[in-house]
């Protein structure tokens, strides 16, 4: 199946983005999406709500996502309108919670050459990303096979229901 | 071809041996959830049909994190983890009456046993490691998938095989070693990989020690720390009631490591991790030097909660008193820990000394409740994380230490080396 690109202007981070800074413990007195959302990445960047439009890209440098599991923070990555995170490498759990949520997350080795304001489109289905604003395209890491099955299964939950069903 | 221990329980759970790399689909022995977390695995629970728990007494659900309820959205939150636990006759449900932090409870009440696969939807569930088990923190769609099914999807980790090596010195502790190592590797040293903890200082590490030292794994990007059973795993266990028959597996001698980490142990100060990563890791000497001031010292966590914590803290505050400008505050690990610490006379000590001693809870670690630091405040923390806004404020500062030097600090005022 082929999948459309995902095109949009890149917000940039550093190495080790933490999921207190991507969603702060105060907040996870609720799951709520939309109320998660209004405070996303709150404590790396306080303006990043106001400046950010839906659509938009996250570029960061190594280990995005590390510390805690909580799934509130692809959760409120996702309900803010971000449209895909790009990075060298991400956090184990973050990682899966992202694949588990449905928000599209990219290992680019090369991610520290795109800036902040560049305009960037990731082609799913040519396995790449190129940077417009500079005209180059690089490979992104090859979703791992196991992982790529389970989103062609329509991810985790409907892996389960499947099995529901398969036991009535 | 040899196995690591992690490698021979998960072949134990799948019936035939595996290696690291490989993808298993293994059985989940226990699944743990707390009042933050469990929410939208019930939601994901209930949206996909199911009608009952794939293994109702491998599940426990632990209120810890803002509970009692911080305010009136976390009432509601815990309302609905305790709704599911009744419909669903829960037997592990764990709320405001028998409580404590979820990775000092769940060992306590025998819940968790050497050779079991574990998973919760909380990163510092690598704590149970310490007790030659496999654990390891999911997301909340990932516990759903365990509540559903009984089991999950795991990539073999590659193990770190952690040498350490002579007796610690009387105030360095499991969570000096820990952060020694994250010092030397980093945040994302031991990503997607297993610290396997070995060596001669093993026998000198209490319990409490090795729940510290697998608890922070997580900090140095680790899937899951682990120590192999011994005697002082069998002690521990000696009086609990254990909810399975202990499996103990040891790691071959020709097992494959991907890289071999050697600590001299003897010869380790206590180190401070200064803001904002853990692996900003410093010796405690060098501390001293800065005169660091602090306006509160807290001990307590899935860390650093447990009674050797409050033991040692109440040995230094004897008879002496909390700095004025300072704030201590001790929150026991568990209901059993604060009952068996009061008996021994430890929080007499601590109240007496002007300590405030709180419920169990995960509230002041994470910036909850029960400790949160204001604009510009300086903390020194036994907790396990010291990113930016992490127990409060964004301007605030928290340095990570033991519980000896966090009790010391708390009557000079700065951070101090309590030898």
């Amino acid at each position: 199946m082929q999948k459309a690109n995902i095109n949009g202007k890149v917000w940039r981070f550093g190495k080790d983005i933490d999921t207190d800074l991507i969603i702060a413990a105060r907040y996870l007195n609720t799951s709520v999406p939309e109320e998660l959302a209004k405070h996303v990445m709150e404590d790396a960047d306080p303006e990043f709500v106001n400046k950010m439009t839906p659509g938009d890209i996250i570029v960061a440098d190594e280990n995005f996502g590390c510390g805690s599991s909580r799934e509130h923070a692809p959760i409120a990555l996702k309900a803010a309108g971000v449209a895909a995170i790009v990075a060298p490498t991400f956090a184990r759990i973050f990682y899966r919670n992202a694949f588990n949520m449905g928000l599209p997350i990219f290992e680019l080795k090369e991610a520290s050459e795109i800036k902040e304001g560049d305009e960037i489109s990731i082609d799913m289905n040519a396995g790449t990303i190129t940077n417009k604003t500079t005209g180059k395209t690089y490979n992104f890491t090859p979703i791992p096979e196991f992982m790529q099955e389970l989103i062609d299964a329509g991810g985790l939950m409907n892996f389960a229901q499947n099995e529901i069903e398969g036991k009535k | 071809m040899g196995q690591t221990i992690t490698e021979k329980i998960f072949s134990e759970h799948v019936g035939h041996d595996v290696y690291a790399g490989e993808i298993v689909r293994s059985p989940i022995d226990m699944v743990i959830g707390n009042d933050i977390t469990t929410p939208i695995s019930i939601k994901a629970f209930e949206e996909s049909g199911a009608a009952s728990l794939a293994n109702p007494d491998g599940f426990s659900i632990v209120l810890d994190h803002f509970i009692p309820a911080k305010d009136i959205a976390s009432a509601n939150q815990a309302r609905i983890s305790r709704d599911f636990a009744k419909k669903h006759n829960l037997k592990n449900f764990f709320d405001e009456k028998d409580m404590g932090i979820e990775h000092a409870l769940l060992p306590e009440k025998g819940l968790v046993v050497p050779g079991d696969v574990i998973i919760g939807a909380d990163s510092h569930t690598c704590t149970h490691g310490a007790l030659g088990a496999f654990s390891t923190g999911m997301g909340s769609t990932d516990l759903a998938f365990a509540m559903i099914t009984g089991g999950n999807w795991f990539k073999v980790p590659e193990s770190i095989k952690v040498v350490l090596s002579g007796k610690p010195g009387k105030y360095t502790t499991g969570k000096d070693i820990i952060l020694e190592i994250i010092r030397m590797i980093g945040v994302d040293g031991a990503l997607y990989k297993t610290l396997e903890f070995t060596g001669s200082t093993i026998e000198h590490l209490s319990m409490d020690d090795r729940f510290s030292m697998c608890n922070m794994a997580i900090e140095a990007g680790a899937k899951s720390g682990i120590v192999a059973y011994d005697d002082i795993t069998k002690e521990f266990l000696s009086d609990k009631d254990l909810a399975r028959e202990p499996r103990i597996h040891y790691s071959d001698d020709d097992a494959s490591y991907s890289q071999i980490l050697e600590i001299d142990v003897a010869n380790l100060d206590p180190v401070i991790a200064y803001p904002f990563l853990p692996s900003n890791g410093h010796s405690v000497v060098q501390a001293v030097a800065d005169k660091i001031k602090v306006d509160q010292a807290f001990i307590g966590s899935c860390t650093n909660g447990r009674l050797a914590d409050l033991k040692v803290a109440a040995e230094i505050l004897k008879g002496k008193k909390v700095h004025p400008d300072v704030r201590l505050i001790v929150t026991p690990g568990t209901q059993k820990i604060l009952r068996e610490a009061n008996h021994l006379g430890y929080i007499d000590i601590i109240v007496d000394a002007g300590g405030v001693v709180s419920n169990p809870t995960c509230g002041a670690c994470l910036g909850g409740y029960m400790g949160i630091l204001g604009d510009g405040e300086v903390a020194i923390s036994t907790t396990n994380r010291n990113f930016v806004g992490r127990m409060g404020s964004r301007s605030s500062k928290v340095y990570l230490a033991n519980s000896a030097v966090a009790a010391i600090s708390a009557i000079t005022g700065y951070i101090t080396d309590p030898r």
